[in-house]
């Protein structure tokens, strides 16, 4: 046998300078390429945002948030589709939240590894990916019609929460899977049974990750607008709702609303609706963010 | 200090696990001397344990000493974990696991499909190779496994007797509250026993506890297991063929052949095996020519 010499360090057969010198300007116009990408992205956000910013900012003020909608552009408001926003958000979030929290628990501790978890993943991964006008159809044709729920807050938070049903399982379910398994076995071996290990030790580790699943999940069922006019939540709403069985309309509805009609007044109504919906899509992500970050840095 | 050891948390379900002391104090204190083992803690009766179709270890025999430090050694994949976590049965947690023999503590085989691995547990505590303190306070830490069992005495006394027991009392009785993942890895690791502690178990079993740590926080983790070994049956898997000299009493050997079964070589008086082994590949192995 011969022995192999390992050449010295910096030597010509590992890094000619060449060589070097071609990687450093691929590694350099990359960085370019990567750069410009980014501020291209940023600069239509900007353009976006600047243009309905300067159209809506004027209709900002106490009357736009407490009044209910009108033929009148300038008389209109957001305060039935804010409530109506409210009422289903919370409600999908009571409906959808324990459920998928306890399917994702379900999957990664308790469910045996057989042929029906591999087809209940798998239906998942589909089903978070499947358009939200189908979940419409859905809503439509089982709650709103069968169930007889007609087009009523029930509906419409029943048929949001099918919606991020699939998303938050997977993401709790990534969030439990980050748990160190250490933690596991360590409570497995004190002598836990699996849900005292779930409860005591994993649950709390992965719940910084599950709020954030949850969270964006909210902020992308506070925006959702296809399967809600789906389900027939298209109405002109002048009352505070008090009742799951009202009919509702949400902030995105009556931003649609307004951008439909011919009216040019309702323009600047439908782009300051836009900026209050900015708003709190982006406060619920910054929210995501700093509970992220919070809690990371126990570990 | 009050020193009435740690009550046992809640009812024991458990019935044969009483502790027999009085036999372990007609043994005289430290070291075995005799070849014989008329105390045992475990004994092993033809352990085969299966990954999937894969044949890990096979037909292990072996009496564990009460109330001893039992060292198991052998070349890296021979199956010593494998072995160590059929006794608290931690390989049931892998689905594909299938096993054969018997396996009593004291007289109750807990191989037996009626005994539950959770209550088993409570008994026979473990340490891992890495430490893995749970990310709460050094306190919540020491007294989960308490809290778990339901346990009604005084938990601040029985935190810092857990703690006093693995000799870190004194370096973390002013950060009670910190975070456990803020000790250092020797440290970490005495904080994993004093919370098997805690759960006032039988047996302890570690399972390369020393790998991850320095010389020093080594050295403190041999004392106390000298120490613990007074009142507690303990096995310790090592490649540290040093450190299985320096704390066991025996030394179980451990090899797997070309079909990567793992098989129990040479069991004998930590001494004996050390100086006099009678299996020329235990002589190898310690000797450092192979594995
Ligand atoms: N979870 C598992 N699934 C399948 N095979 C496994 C599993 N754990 C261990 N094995 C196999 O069983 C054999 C024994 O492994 P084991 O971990 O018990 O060895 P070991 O003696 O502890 O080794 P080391 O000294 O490296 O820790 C190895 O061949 C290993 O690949
Ligand atoms: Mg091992």
């Amino acid at each position: 046998m011969t022995a192999v010499r390992p050449e010295a360090p910096g030597s010509d057969r590992y890094q000619g300078a060449r060589e070097r010198s071609r990687r450093n300007t691929l590694s350099a116009a990359s960085r370019w390429f990567f750069l410009t990408a980014a501020a291209l992205a940023l600069l239509v956000l900007a353009v976006l945002a600047y243009d309905t910013i300067s159209q809506g900012a004027g209709r900002l003020n106490l009357q736009f948030f407490t009044s209910y909608p009108s033929r009148f552009a300038d008389q209109a408001g957001l305060r039935s589709s804010l409530i109506g926003s409210g009422w289903v958000l919370a409600l999908t979030v009571v409906m959808a939240v324990p459920i998928a929290v306890g399917t994702a628990i379900w999957i990664e501790e308790f469910a045996p590894d057989n042929w029906f978890l591999t087809v209940i993943k798998l239906n998942l991964a589909n089903l978070a990916g499947v358009p939200s006008i189908i979940y419409g159809v859905l809503g439509l044709a089982v709650f709103v019609r069968f169930a007889g729920m007609g087009p009523s807050i029930l509906a419409g938070s029943l048929t949001l929460a099918l919606m991020i049903l699939p998303m938050t399982v997977i993401a709790a379910q990534e969030a439990i899977r980050q748990v160190p398994s250490g933690i596991r076995d360590g409570a497995l071996a004190l002598g836990a049974t699996r849900w005292q290990a779930v409860r005591g030790q994993i649950l709390p580790v992965a719940l910084p990750g599950i709020v954030t699943g949850v969270i964006l999940a909210i902020a992308r069922a506070a925006g959702e607008t296809a399967s809600l006019i789906m389900i027939g939540a298209f109405t002109f709403i002048a009352f505070d709702n008090s009742r799951i069985t009202d009919d509702f309309t949400t902030l995105p509805i009556q931003i649609y609303n307004w951008t439909t009609r011919p009216q040019e007044a309702f323009r600047a109504n439908a782009a300051a609706a836009i900026i209050v919906l900015m708003v709190i899509v982006l406060a619920f992500n910054l929210i995501a963010t700093i509970v992220r970050n919070r809690f990371r840095r126990f570990r | 200090m009050t020193q009435p050891h740690i009550d046992t948390p809640a009812t024991p379900h458990w019935r044969p696990l009483s502790r027999s002391r009085a036999s372990a104090a007609t043994q005289g204190a430290v070291g075995a001397e005799t070849d014989e083992i008329t105390d045992a803690a475990i004994e092993a009766k033809e352990i085969s344990l299966w990954y999937g179709s894969a044949q890990a270890i096979g037909d292990i025999t072996l009496k564990i000493e009460r109330h001893r430090v039992t060292a198991l050694i052998g070349p890296s994949g021979c199956g010593k974990s494998t072995f160590l976590r059929c006794m608290n049965r931690m390989n049931d947690l892998i689905p594909s696991v299938r096993m054969t023999g018997e396996l009593f503590l004291d007289d109750q085989n807990i191989l037996d499909q009626s005994v539950d691995p959770v209550e088993l547990r409570r008994v026979v505590g473990m340490v891992f190779q890495k430490p893995n303190p749970f990310p709460k306070s050094v306190y919540d830490n020491v007294a989960f496994g308490a809290r778990i069992n339901g346990y009604k005495g005084n938990y601040d006394e029985l935190v810092q007797h857990a703690l006093e027991r693995a000799a870190l009392w004194d370096e973390v009785k002013d950060k009670l509250h910190t975070s456990g993942l803020a000790l250092s890895g020797g440290q970490q690791q005495r904080l994993c026993i004093a919370r098997a502690l805690a759960v006032n178990p039988q047996v302890i079993l570690m399972d390369e506890p020393c790998s991850a740590l320095d010389p020093i926080a080594t050295q403190r983790i041999e004392d106390l297991m000298r120490e613990l070994a007074e009142d507690y049956t303990i096995v310790v898997v090592t490649h540290n063929m040093q450190q299985a000299a320096r704390v066991s009493d025996r030394t179980a050997f451990m090899l797997a052949r070309e079909d990567r079964v793992g098989r129990l070589v040479e069991y004998g008086l930590t001494e004996q095996i050390f100086t006099a082994p009678r299996d020329q590949r235990t002589e190898a192995y310690i000797t450092g020519r192979f594995g």
